[in-house]
């Protein structure tokens, strides 16, 4: 045994230490993805606010619902918006499940093992309440902290499963749930701060990811 | 002094070494958990745990989830610590080539 084989055997020590606790295989062209399904949504979301502002003769800078009591077509906007919200998660969990899904692969790596399902529990958890949390505000009428409830719990999320994946991801949440608390005070621009926090926000982090880990052939 | 003798004849083998790295840093690792991170074979993995539970540096829990059996594996504070004399030794090995 020379110098070179034990530092070959301290590297796979720290390469099998590091493997079994964190996941990986997150993509950052995922990320891009759920930013741009984020971004796509978004408009979406603006035109159909569009429409229904015009719609209705009330002031055009305040959408969270409770001016809004009696015009009838409340349910309506809230179901299309519901929608939305929907397809731009199945759009994100698509494109994000597929680019880890093949990042796994190349690196010949199982995808669903011991840490992949820490990482979906540790987001599932905030996740959820988050979840809940939302759907009660919807049936009280706060609208207007939907999107900022959203960032939030968002975030929190990521703080929590970042122990076990990228640590990178930890800035993220705190991003995201930074931009949550602020879109707090700043009610009525909930679709800039969204179209930001899970656009903008993934699209950049994505291509961060991208950069650092992804570019060039695996190495170390 | 002689650089080599606090090595762990034990953690020689990499599946050894392989299995203490995942214990050291994973509470409790089940047997098909250790066999896809180190990609070995049941016969291969079942003998070096073996191995290492006779020496007592891993413990064994034996449990079910519904019918099917689920072994899984956690690392002794005697195991931690021949771990961990190990790692020392390997570093003072490279310390005193270099």
């Amino acid at each position: 045994m020379n110098e070179q084989q034990h530092l070959d055997t301290l590297k796979d020590i720290k390469r099998i230490m590091e493997r079994s606790t964190r996941f990986m295989s997150l993509s950052g062209l995922g990320g891009v993805g759920a930013g741009l399904s984020g971004l796509i949504g978004a408009w979406f979301a603006w035109r159909i606010l569009d429409d229904y502002r015009n719609g209705a003769t009330v002031p055009a800078d305040a959408y969270d619902g409770a001016a809004y009591d009696g015009t009838g077509n409340l349910n309506v906007l809230i179901l299309k918006l519901l929608l939305i919200a929907a397809a731009v998660l199945l759009g994100a969990l698509t494109t994000g499940s597929y680019f880890t899904w093949r990042k796994a692969r190349q690196q010949g790596l199982p995808i669903w093992d011991a840490t992949a399902r820490k990482v979906v529990f540790n987001l599932a958890v905030p996740l959820v309440a988050g979840g809940f949390f939302i759907l009660g505000m919807i049936y009280n009428g706060f609208y207007g902290f939907v999107s900022p409830a959203c960032l939030v719990f968002y975030g929190l999320a990521l703080i929590n499963a970042s122990k076990f994946t990228m640590p990178e991801l930890r800035y993220v949440g705190f991003i995201e749930t930074g931009l949550g608390i602020f879109a707090t005070f700043w009610l009525g621009h909930g679709l800039f701060f969204w179209a930001l926090g899970f656009g903008v926000v993934h699209i950049l982090y994505g291509t961060i990811m991208w950069w650092k880990y992804e570019r060039a052939p695996q190495g170390a | 002094m002689n650089p080599i003798e606090h090595l762990n004849k034990l953690f020689e083998s990499r599946i050894r070494l392989g299995v203490m790295s995942v214990l050291m840093v994973n509470e409790e690792v089940s047997f098909n958990d250790l066999k896809a991170m180190l990609d070995v074979t049941d016969g291969n993995l079942a003998s070096h745990l073996s191995t290492l539970e006779d020496n007592a540096y891993i413990k064994v829990h034996k449990g079910f989830v519904g019918r099917k059996t689920n072994t899984t594996y956690s690392i002794t504070k005697a195991g931690e610590k021949a771990f961990k004399g190990h790692l020392a030794a390997l570093e003072a090995m490279i310390k005193f080539t270099q």
